[in-house]
């Protein structure tokens, strides 16, 4: 029995050395790689034009269904969302959303610190989700590959110039 | 050769119908063949090649479009064969070579044939390293969008549009692989069955402009059945809505009516329950009051007995409680004591001859139409007829050995031949480039003409042209005769009837003004307006759905259950806001008086009618529904007692699901934790759920289905699985029951007022887009319909001192005049809704100019 009583001690007191892995948190900040998946953020394209065509196929993949897209469309045909909500206190950060986005619109962000005293405050409408930048994807702008044109766009790159149904050549 | 032919698919051994094609034996076998341009209704072209199987004969494989082979006994068919499945594939690859990479901000995505058929090959990274092709799209109205460079060139869109509806201004141009499918210029599509563009073609080229505007994901809505209420057909819907919002109505199959297609009207305009024009609160003379306040208001009014006002418009349910509250001697259609008696009449004609539904139309080989606009009157009954009127081509092209089923080929070999199709009407119509003979008689010479075909066919002398219809008919192996109340003239209906009775393989087919005019009828009505204004005395009026403006009771106290803001519910003593047909389970007898039964497209509309009567008379308890209001029916009119089994009653378990499996964004407003905010409304009266749970897509009856719901097919150009075969009636029968029988005990018939025999003729002129208010209530139908004018031969304008343009008032209607050398002189053609308000001939001292400033 006493062997046992200086065994513990000996296991416990050598912890005294060993280097210690308590995180300062909240004084100090983790850091946390870029893939890291947490808050939600919808990004915008290269010109400033918000990414997000309403497309719903983030709320369709999100297994617990905490996502609301509703579909507007502006005078050029582009589609946008008219309303985008995102309820994290479903959200379980599985990221299927951003897998699913065709736009990169959607995107995790390592920002966790999500907590909050009211259930009703972890409900974020388009306003608190929408960045002013393109997130992880730079460059990328889905209009330019869609290959459905806005009005007054130029054909893009991969598309031909509009074809003329009165030409004869074979 | 054994009696039942059969083939083997993959090594199973299958039975299919003699003479159909290969692609058609596999769907019927339950065998989905991936394929574009074929259709159920319009049979194969060979144009997309995706239909491809392996054939082995004498043990040797090759490759064949199964949509162009026909189905022989003994033949061995592969379709996991890894030579044809990587055909298929390739032709799914090189229709993407230019098809646009954007389902995302496509609206067919998720219902979309082609994203069916490009999942299940496989195909996901692009190879081609070439410019896709760029097409210009074009406006093609309010009702459908246009998105050119997602077509595949199935040229299904042009079969339906020019080949099955008749329309002109749709075509194919273009050539080589620049194929473009349009109008020759930017403008309306013209047919009024245009809307089935969004669902007949397999991409998203043609969309629901509608729907757009008030989009969600198909996967996103609940899906309801429901029956349109917009003329007596009865055509079978599917109404989607999310977030308490109707978006968008969709063919729901109905092997008897509908088949695959709707009119436009019927599509489009059951959005106007989301319009501004209905009536959202109650109202004691026009002022907003509460619900209890405007019950206790309606309760006093009605306290010293009142009469009622039924609507043929209304449900079976609503119509009965009506007539239980005020009592069978104070109950009056709200319309015309003409109309009601005709109705009556037409109720009597149905239960003493065979009865063609549109599936008999169609598939009829001669028809005579006395006096009816169909395509203003019952739009889907003109598309049937368009067929009927192919059937002398469809017969020699049988005689030269060609197969139904090649569609160009038959018109080909068909020579242009047209079946005997008579019309007889007194204005041109839109079926006159297709019938046989169209024949102009007055309004009032159409019922004769039919009595003379009579005669004839009974051997009796009559007239050259009413023998010469007569033989085709008597020669005909299946023909219809059709009229109804389109013309608003006594005598077409028993005319027709007298000629069906003496033509031994005739139907008939007669089409009252609404769509539960035959239901009202069967209920027995004690008359019109005009008889209720005379039994009325100082009574109170219970008007159900029925606007009294311009009617003998306009001056009456009025208590209004009405769903759209009418005159009547602005001065009434008291108004109350009830459901449209399609925010409450209602039960509807249509042409045919098969009763079929619409379920409520939204949880949170305002109250059943019947449930607002009940309320008013104590008729039921609180909790009654739909089933008990039915059964008392049945007890009290057992003529109706089939109404009940239109659909399962609502208790019947499983309930089926509106929702589908993957109905998304149920969390996104919930605070998790607190269960009983994310629980869904309950449906009493349904037998369906608001939600995902519950049985789906085969699992239910047909009369709940809101369509098909296969694993890997989403898009209506899967409805032919749900078939029993291709183009006949759904797997567990059609829904709804005939409850008008040969030989069943009538209603009584109301008196027919006698015709004023001096003035002009009333003639109704029939807008396939607008048939009443609430169609120029909602957008897309507003847009499309025609202004409502007063039409009159050139001279009687003249006589009246009108020129083109002017305004006249007639029967409290200010409307502009059309002079139009086609209308026959001594008549004056009014918008059809407003012609059933006023007397069959007009005085013309009654038609006042007014001066334009
Ligand atoms: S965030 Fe992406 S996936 Fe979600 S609706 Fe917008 S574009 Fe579609
Ligand atoms: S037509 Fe079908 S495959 Fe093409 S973009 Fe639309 S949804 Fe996608
Ligand atoms: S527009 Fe649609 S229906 Fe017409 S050919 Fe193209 S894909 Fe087929
Ligand atoms: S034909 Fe009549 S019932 Fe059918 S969709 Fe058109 S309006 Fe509705
Ligand atoms: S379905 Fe057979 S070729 Fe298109």
């Amino acid at each position: 029995m006493i062997r046992g009583i200086i065994q513990s001690l000996w296991e416990v007191g050598s912890k005294l050395w060993e280097p210690k892995y308590t995180a300062n948190y909240p004084e100090v900040k983790p850091e946390l790689p870029a893939r890291y998946r947490a808050r939600i953020i919808l990004s915008r394209d290269p010109d400033g034009a918000e990414r997000c065509v309403a497309c719903n196929l983030c709320a369709v993949a999100c297994p617990v269904d905490c996502i609301d897209v509703v579909k507007a469309e502006a005078e050029d045909g582009r589609w946008y969302p008219e309303t985008f909500r995102i309820n994290f206190a479903r959200c379980i950060f599985c990221g299927y959303c951003e897998e699913a986005c065709p736009t990169a619109a959607i995107q995790l962000i390592p920002d966790f610190e999500l907590a909050d005293y009211a259930r009703s405050s972890l409900i974020y409408d388009k306003d608190d989700l929408l960045i002013a930048g393109e997130g992880k994807v730079p460059g990328y702008r889905y209009w330019d590959v869609a290959g459905k044109a806005l009005a007054g766009q130029a054909p893009r790159e991969g598309q031909s110039a509009a074809v003329d149904l009165k030409g004869l050549a074979p | 050769m054994s009696d039942t032919p059969k083939l083997r698919i993959d090594g199973r051994e299958v039975t299919f119908r003699p003479g159909v094609d290969l692609l058609t034996a596999c769907i019927e076998a339950g065998v989905m063949v991936p394929h574009f341009c074929w259709h159920g209704a319009l049979g194969s072209v060979g144009a997309c090649r995706l239909c491809a199987v392996t054939v082995t004969e004498n043990g040797r494989d090759r490759i064949e479009m199964s949509c162009m082979t026909p189905a022989t006994d003994g033949m061995e068919i592969k379709l996991r064969d890894p030579e044809s499945e990587d055909f298929r594939a390739r032709v799914i690859e090189w229709l993407m070579v230019n098809h646009p990479h954007d389902c995302a901000v496509c609206e067919a995505g998720g219902a979309c044939h082609l994203q069916d058929m490009t999942v299940a090959t496989g195909h996901h990274a692009r190879r081609a390293r070439f410019p896709k092709r760029t097409h210009r799209n074009q406006d093609l109205g309010p009702l459908l969008t246009h998105e050119m460079n997602r077509c595949i060139a199935c040229y299904r869109c042009t079969r339906f549009y020019r080949g099955y509806a008749g329309g002109r201004d749709l075509d194919v141009f273009g050539a080589h692989d620049n194929v473009y499918f349009g109008r020759a210029e930017d403008g309306v599509l013209e047919s009024p069955f245009a809307g089935n563009l969004a669902e007949v073609c397999p991409t998203g080229v043609f969309n629901d402009k509608g729907w757009s505007k008030g989009y969600a994901r198909p996967w996103d809505m609940m899906h309801s059945p429901s029956v349109c209420n917009g003329c007596s057909v009865g055509c079978n819907l599917t109404i989607s809505e999310r977030h308490g919002r109707i978006r968008r109505v969709e063919n729901r199959y109905h092997g008897a009516i509908n088949g695959f297609f709707l009119c436009d009207r019927g599509r489009f305009g059951p959005l106007w329950v989301e319009s501004d024009a209905r009536l959202a609160t109650p109202l004691i003379r026009g002022a907003e009051v509460t619900p209890n306040a405007a019950l206790a208001a309606a309760r006093e009014v009605i306290a010293q007995g009142a009469i009622g006002i039924a609507s043929p418009r209304a449900s079976l349910e609503a119509n009965y409680a009506l007539r239980r509250l005020v009592g069978a001697e104070r109950f009056f259609a709200g319309v015309p004591d003409a109309e009601a008696a005709q109705d009556a009449a037409i109720v009597a004609a149905l239960a003493s001859h065979p009865i063609a539904s549109l599936k008999d139309i169609e598939t009829a080989d001669a028809a005579l139409v006395l006096g009816e606009d169909l395509t203003g009157h019952a739009p889907r009954a003109a598309l049937a007829l368009r067929q009927t009127t192919r059937a002398a081509e469809r017969a020699l092209a049988a005689e030269k050995g060609v197969p139904h089923w090649l569609d160009n080929a038959v018109r080909v070999a068909g020579e242009g031949r047209r079946a005997a199709v008579t019309l007889v009407t007194p204005l041109a119509d839109a079926l006159d480039g297709v019938a046989a003979r169209a024949l102009r008689r007055d309004a009032d010479a159409v019922a004769a003409f039919g009595r003379a075909v009579a005669a004839a066919l009974r051997g009796e002398a009559a007239q050259d042209d009413a023998r010469a219809v007569a033989a085709e008919l008597a020669a005909a192996e299946a023909p219809v005769v059709i009229a109804g109340a389109g013309l608003g003239v006594a005598g077409t209906v028993e005319a027709a009837a007298e000629v069906v009775a003496a033509l031994p393989k005739a139907r008939l087919a007669l089409f009252p003004a609404e769509a539960n005019s035959l239901g009202l009828a069967l209920m027995g009505v004690a008359g019109g307006l005009e008889a209720a204004a005379q039994a009325r005395g100082a009574r109170p009026v219970i008007a159900l759905e029925t606007d009294l403006e311009g009617t003998p009771l306009a001056a009456a106290q009025v208590v209004a259950l009405e769903a759209l803001a009418t005159a009547t519910t602005a001065g009434a003593q008291v108004a109350l806001p009830v459901a449209s047909f399609a925010e409450a389970a209602g039960t509807f007898v249509n042409h045919e008086g098969r009763a079929q039964r619409a379920f409520a497209a939204r949880p949170d509309g305002p109250p059943a009618a019947w449930r607002v009567l009940s309320a008013l008379g104590g008729l039921w308890d609180a909790d009654a529904r739909v089933d008990d209001v039915l059964a008392r029916l049945a007890e009290d009119l057992p003529v109706l007692a089939g109404a009940a089994e239109a659909a399962p009653g609502s208790g019947t378990k499983p309930c089926a699901a509106r929702a589908p499996r993957r109905y998304s964004g149920r969390t996104a407003d919930d605070l998790a934790g607190r269960v009983p905010e994310g629980m869904p409304p309950v449906d009493p009266d349904g037998g369906l759920s608001w939600s995902m749970e519950g049985a789906q897509g085969a699992a239910v009856d047909p009369a709940r289905s809101s369509g098909p719901a296969e694993d890997g097919l989403h898009s209506p150009s899967a409805a032919c699985l749900a078939q029993a075969y291709v183009g006949g009636p759904l797997k567990g029968g059609d829904p709804g029951v005939r409850v008008i029988r040969p030989g069943m005990e009538l209603a009584r018939t109301p008196d027919a007022p006698a015709h004023p025999a001096e003035g002009l003729r009333v003639i109704p002129l029939h807008d396939p887009f607008a048939a009443h208010p609430s169609d120029r209530a909602g957008a897309p139908l507003a847009e499309r319909a025609g202004r409502p004018v007063m039409r009159l031969h050139p001279e009687d304008a003249a006589a009246l001192g009108l020129s083109e343009g002017a305004l006249a008032t007639v029967a409290g209607a200010r409307l502009p005049v059309v002079c139009d050398a086609g209308l026959p002189r001594g008549h004056v053609g009014l918008p059809a809704a407003l012609s059933r308000r006023v007397p069959a001939r007009i005085d013309a001292a009654h038609i006042t100019p007014e001066d334009v400033q």
